[in-house]
């Protein structure tokens, strides 16, 4: 009966059903795509951090846990690898550099990470190989250069890099391919640390005491579930250094936590359009209906009945624009070119389409007290 | 003939004090089967609050209402409006169909609420719109026909259910003459044939030619009560004088 009332009403009144569906589609589209902008920007900033292959991340002491400020030193490593529990540590070396591309294409910057072959902060190739020595001239490159530029394991890559006050060129063969590995909103490539050290940009008279500083240290722990003691272990036994999860560590990149705060406010902000939107809509219609509602309560129809199809009518509403918004979302998303921070991921869109669902309800909460109360007396054109 | 309705020292007050009114003050009624009543008198005279308490849509302030031997006001709201949907059936003055449903199903409507529709029960929608002219019409919206239409509609779908009482409010109020003649007289001829009780307020004299007593309020009380004929043979006197 309510199912029944519900859409004879909405196929009686289809424009006016549709345009409120397509108000909730472009609320869906603006959710999903924050989202998706969100996790694309996010993932920019903290993909190669995220995806390391060690449980915790070591910078020096008192830099704020900022990668570009952390210097750790071979002897520190060692320490590190020295204390009981750590499975092995490897160092993990940051600089910036540009890749050029010999057929025109435009330059693109990216991030130049060394790294030791074998030891924690390599990333796990899905095409090609490992690095090998530690000072060949070998690349792994991110997926994202992968997919936007075309290039594949076998390829030879030639990066610029300033040294001093010259611009140097070197040429790199890749050797294997990794997945996303973005930091600071640029793709990286990894190189074995020796070649890093030789290739890195550098100032003319820059001083160096002959031990290689990296920025930070990744270990790998023997029971990863105790990687808070391990953490504190490493901080007393080694000294002068300081230890988190992955996760800790990629919030404090710079601007990222900020960046994300923004993006959520907006969503929230998005999301109480909606639940206005849908509940003023609903809420006029409401208005705009009480001697119907008055004659049909009067006739013998329940509030069960008339409760429900309001309920029904929301919720189908609801359904269809979310429906509508999340397939032209992912369609659209779909025909961005990659580069564009964009990323939908299952969880991100299944969590925003479950909130999404709850704004007609929530919205709707109002009018469906309003249709409730409605007496069955203003038939007769009376009021109690 | 049996009793339908019976109303007993039914009174309603609003307010308190000072501004305490009577809207209806204690009324004794009955209605029998197969019997149209007409309940007439000028605005403000209580027929409409009279007519929400018989329809179960009021509570009396004190007395009691009887249909089919059931009392009103002694049930919860839930089973008031449960009452309502099978055993009384109604007709109003204004928005009186559902915008959305069609003639026809409109009066299938009564049907749906009360678990009723079949093909049987289908088949006697289509036969009583048909009976009311509106064989045509069934497919129309309510915003597609007249006025009169829509009475008429209204009017089967009080019929459909086979409830003990039809109720009717101004049901002649936007019609022309002629129309309200056609809708009142059909109402009549239905109530009678099928052995229902109507009661049917108005302040349209004229219609009283088709009922079988005519009740006057007038104050919130019962004024006098004569056959629809004596009211019409009034009417007539009442213009003879006039011109």
């Amino acid at each position: 009966m309510s199912i029944y009332l519900a859409f004879k009403e909405i196929w009686h009144s289809k424009g006016r059903f549709l345009l409120i569906a397509l108000i909730v589609a472009l609320i869906t589209t603006l959710v999903l795509f924050i989202a998706a902008l969100a996790e694309g920007l996010g993932n920019g900033n903290r993909e190669l951090i995220q995806k390391l292959n060690g449980e915790l991340v070591i910078y020096q002491e008192n830099v704020k846990l900022s990668i570009a400020g952390s210097r750790i030193g071979r002897s520190t490593l060692n320490s590190i690898r020295r204390v009981d529990g750590v499975a092995d540590a490897g160092q993990l070396f940051f600089s910036d550099a540009t890749m050029v591309f010999a057929d025109g294409q435009d330059e693109l910057d990216i991030s130049l990470i060394g790294a030791e072959p074998g030891r924690p902060g390599e990333p796990a190739v899905v095409a090609g190989s490992q690095l090998g020595r530690s000072s060949s001239n070998e690349v792994i490159v991110d997926g994202n250069v992968a997919a936007r530029r075309g290039v594949q394991v076998g390829d030879t890559v030639t990066i610029k890099v300033t040294q001093g006050t010259s611009e140097e060129l070197y040429q790199l063969a890749v050797v294997g391919v990794t997945d996303g590995r973005q930091y600071f909103i640029r793709p990286s490539l990894i190189v074995p640390y020796l070649t890093w050290e030789k290739i890195r940009p550098q100032g003319e008279n820059e001083t160096n005491s002959g031990e290689l500083i990296s920025n930070i240290v990744v270990a790998k722990l023997t029971n990863p579930a105790d990687w808070q003691r391990m953490a504190q272990k490493i901080e007393v036994e080694v000294g002068k250094v300081e230890a988190v999860d992955r996760v800790t560590a990629y919030e404090a990149t710079p601007g990222y936590s900020a960046q994300q705060s923004t993006l959520d406010t907006q969503r929230y902000f998005t999301f109480f359009i909606g639940i206005l939107v849908i509940g003023g809509f609903f809420q006029i219609q409401t208005l705009q209906k009480v001697a119907q509602i008055g004659m049909l309560k009067a006739i013998g129809a329940s509030n069960l009945v008339i409760g429900l199809a309001a309920v029904t009518q929301i919720v189908a509403v609801n359904a269809f624009g979310v429906a509508i918004g999340a397939i032209g979302s992912l369609l659209l998303g779909a025909s961005f070119p990659p580069g564009i921070p964009i990323v939908f991921t299952g969880d991100a869109v299944a969590a925003a389409i479950g909130a999404l669902m709850l704004i007609g309800p929530l919205g709707g909460l109002v009018s469906i007290y309003a249709l409730l109360k409605i007496e069955p007396l203003t038939a007769l054109g009376l009021a109690q | 003939m049996s009793t339908i309705l019976q109303a007993d020292a039914v009174t309603k007050i609003y307010g308190s004090g000072e501004s305490l009114v009577r809207a209806v003050d204690d009324v004794s009624l009955t209605v029998e089967r197969g019997e149209f009543v007409a309940l007439v008198g000028p605005s403000g005279s209580g027929k409409t609050t009279m007519l929400a308490m018989l329809a179960g849509l009021l509570k009396p302030s004190s007395g009691a209402i009887h249909i089919g031997g059931q009392d009103l006001t002694a049930m919860s709201d839930a089973r008031r409006t449960n009452f309502r949907g099978h055993a009384i059936g109604f007709s109003f003055q204004a928005n009186n169909l559902v915008p959305y449903l069609n003639a026809r199903e409109n009066v299938e409507l009564m049907l749906r609420l009360n678990g009723k529709l079949n093909r049987n029960t289908k088949k006697r929608v289509e036969e009583l719109l048909v009976r009311l002219g509106l064989g045509e019409r069934m497919r129309n919206y309510p915003g597609q026909l007249s006025g009169g239409q829509q009475q008429r509609v209204a009017i089967a779908r009080a019929l459909i259910h086979e409830p003990q009482i039809v109720l009717a409010d101004e049901p002649t109020a936007s019609l022309d003459t002629e129309r309200a003649h056609q809708v009142v007289e059909t109402f009549a001829e239905l109530i009678h044939e099928q052995g229902r009780a109507g009661i049917m307020v108005t302040h349209d004299l004229r219609m009283c030619t088709y009922v079988d007593r005519v009740i006057r309020m007038r104050d919130g009380q019962i004024g006098q009560v004569v056959s629809g004929r004596e009211a019409i043979d009034e009417l007539a006197t009442m213009y003879a004088m006039a011109s």
